[in-house]
């Protein structure tokens, strides 16, 4: 086995005592701290700071117009552009769910619905707050393309019982997205 | 019946020992007032200045509770409306007026100072949690034995020159002792043991490695701490703190001698040598204070939490105080004995006392704060620097170079007051 002689750095006395490298340092975070009260910190139009240092000073000021597309909030229902519930209750959302946050209690299709050839529709779907962990599973899982992370991170709560997400919460938040999932559409 | 009580506190001040006793009490509850108020001052300094140098405001959003009462009200923006309406009183009555003039109907910004106070109060209402592995008794004295021995060290930093009453002259320093520094390197030496004892009687591993550390560490500085201020001490003469600063106020500070006698050659030619007992006595004061980048003792990197590993609530917060506590007497020191303690400077001291001894105390008093803040500032400005040492590297640092430094610095002393005259 050959090996490789890492080059050390050589140190001149100057370094070696230490005092000179140490009032450099400190003339670095002085630059700093004297930016940063005068409010003149580079890069912070970058990070929409006010005020003093870079921060944003966040409830009053917010960036949600700047988030990324695939920013992953608390997950939601959705329905397709043609009202139709897109859950079918395979559950397999469920089953994925690393922290066992949702849970699926399955049923029949209402007749009215509009879509009998889908047979399943959830009763009742719950996705418990303060068990999610925002990973996405269940949206990369769902073959019906029914539940999406949206952008929602603001999730507080005065007690555990708010924190459970029934369904009709959870189709409130999601709305409909567009792109249709013809499947179940009896005239195709 | 005024006159009677006129009288009898005359009679009482008149005898010498009261007047001792008396005046000693009420310097001492002022000191103790100062370093605890430094000790929450110092934590909110700690706080800002990490945050700004990190380009961070720091807290900034604890202010007078006045806002807490938007809760109970509508969501206007008018504090003292749902204040007043809280506790029932009418909006036009005399209070209501007189809060508005005071401009207290609106949010009170105090720049995060009430953080500190905050913290301690959460700290109070936390859960104490106390393994039962524990040594109880040792685990309960330790961070009794850290946040002590700070405040009794205080008792010998003077804070002002003295002034005269119709009663005889008061001494502003608690302690006016012919072993000033021997005092405090003795009695802040102390409170390592609170670090070892709380490490030991934690019976785990990561708080036992701290106390250890905190132990040889102490030992190791001490020494270097000791020995660098003996330079100081030759060139004034005296051990008394109080002294060493009138010495100062009147032929200029040790780092800075522009007026009186400290225009001659040889307090120049001292400059060398004191520059050096200033960088050795520092560090020793960073290292004594446990204080980064000599933190070994509680390295969270490598030993969890170090020593308070095992504290939780009021016990955790008072090593938490006794820290700072430590960091605000090691710098009333570095004040007292090389940027002149209570002393104006250039002359205005002497000026002032001729004046009014009373007016020149209180100036004097406020300067010895100036400096002290200035000073903290400098050791928190260090900490969000330079990053740890490494274990060996501390040692090899104290052992290897200060005392050695320091000793060398004795010899070099003698020479200049010997031959430079």
């Amino acid at each position: 086995m050959s090996y490789i002689k890492i080059k050390r750095p050589k140190f001149s006395i100057l370094d070696k005592v230490y005092v000179v490298e140490l009032v450099k340092g400190l003339c670095i975070t002085l630059k700093h701290l004297v930016l940063s009260l005068l409010g003149k910190t580079p890069a912070k139009k970058e990070f929409n700071g006010k005020g003093v240092g870079a921060c944003m000073p966040f409830p009053e000021q917010r960036w949600d117009d700047r988030m990324p597309e695939y920013y992953r909030g608390a997950p939601t229902l959705v329905r397709g552009e043609d009202g139709r519930e897109r859950c079918v209750s395979c559950q397999l959302c469920e089953f994925i769910c690393p922290a066992r946050a949702i849970t699926v209690t399955p049923g029949e299709v209402s007749p009215e619905s509009g879509c009998q050839k889908q047979e399943k529709a959830p009763r009742e779907f719950e996705i418990d707050m303060l068990r999610c962990i925002y990973c996405g599973m269940c949206q990369e899982v769902c073959p019906e393309q029914a539940i999406f992370l949206s952008k929602e991170y603001l999730i507080t709560m005065t007690d555990r019982k708010n924190a459970v997400r029934n369904k009709e919460t959870l189709y409130r938040l999601g709305g409909t997205r567009k792109g249709l999932v013809n499947k179940w559409n009896q005239y195709k | 019946m005024m006159d009677a009580i006129l009288n009898w506190c005359d009679n009482l001040l008149e005898n010498d020992i009261w007047f001792y006793l008396i005046t000693t009490v009420i310097k001492l509850v002022l000191m103790f007032a100062v370093i605890l108020a430094f000790v929450v001052l110092s934590v909110w300094i700690e706080r800002r200045v990490a945050g700004w140098i990190q380009d961070r405001p720091g807290p900034n959003r604890a202010g007078i509770p006045l806002t807490l009462f938007k809760r109970y009200g509508s969501k206007e923006k008018q504090p003292l409306k749902n204040l007043l309406h809280y506790f029932g009183i009418p909006e036009t009555c005399w209070i209501a007026r007189l809060c508005t003039w005071l401009k207290l109907d609106r949010d009170i910004p105090t720049f995060g100072l009430m953080q500190p106070c905050l913290d301690g109060g959460k700290l109070f209402l936390k859960q104490e949690n106390t393994p039962s592995y524990v040594r109880k008794l040792y685990f309960t004295i330790a961070p009794m034995l850290v946040l002590g021995p700070p405040m009794v060290a205080a008792a010998v930093v003077p804070f002002a020159s003295s002034a005269s009453t119709c009663w005889g002259d008061i001494n502003m320093v608690v302690a006016n002792i012919g072993i000033g520094p021997l005092w405090i390197f003795a009695i802040s030496g102390l409170s390592v043991y609170g670090l070892t004892m709380a490490g030991w009687s934690s019976n785990s591993k990561f708080p036992f490695l701290g106390g250890l550390r905190a132990t040889a560490q102490l030992i190791s500085y001490e020494v270097a701490m000791g020995l660098s201020i003996i330079p100081l001490l030759m060139m004034f003469g005296t051990l008394n703190l109080q002294d060493i600063v009138s010495n100062q106020a009147a032929n200029g500070w040790t780092l800075l001698p522009l007026w009186g006698e400290g225009l001659s050659l040889q307090r120049w030619a001292m400059m060398v040598p004191m520059a050096l007992s200033f960088i050795i006595f520092v560090t020793c004061v960073f290292a004594e204070a446990n204080r980064t980048p000599f933190d070994m003792a509680e390295c969270e990197t490598d030993l969890v939490g170090g020593y308070h590993t095992e504290y939780s609530s009021m016990k955790f917060a008072s090593f938490f105080m006794g820290e700072y506590a430590a960091m605000v007497i090691g710098s009333a020191l570095v004040v007292t004995l090389f940027l002149g303690g209570w002393s104006i400077g250039f002359g205005i001291d002497e000026a002032l006392a001729a004046w009014c001894d009373w007016v020149a105390v209180i100036c004097q008093f406020l300067m010895f704060l100036i400096k002290l803040v200035a000073f903290i500032f400098f050791f928190v400005w260090v900490r969000w620097t330079l990053p740890r040492f490494r274990w060996d590297q501390v040692m090899k640092l104290g052992w290897l170079v200060f005392l050695e430094l320091a000793v060398a610095n004795i010899f070099l002393t003698a020479a200049v007051l010997y031959f430079i005259k």
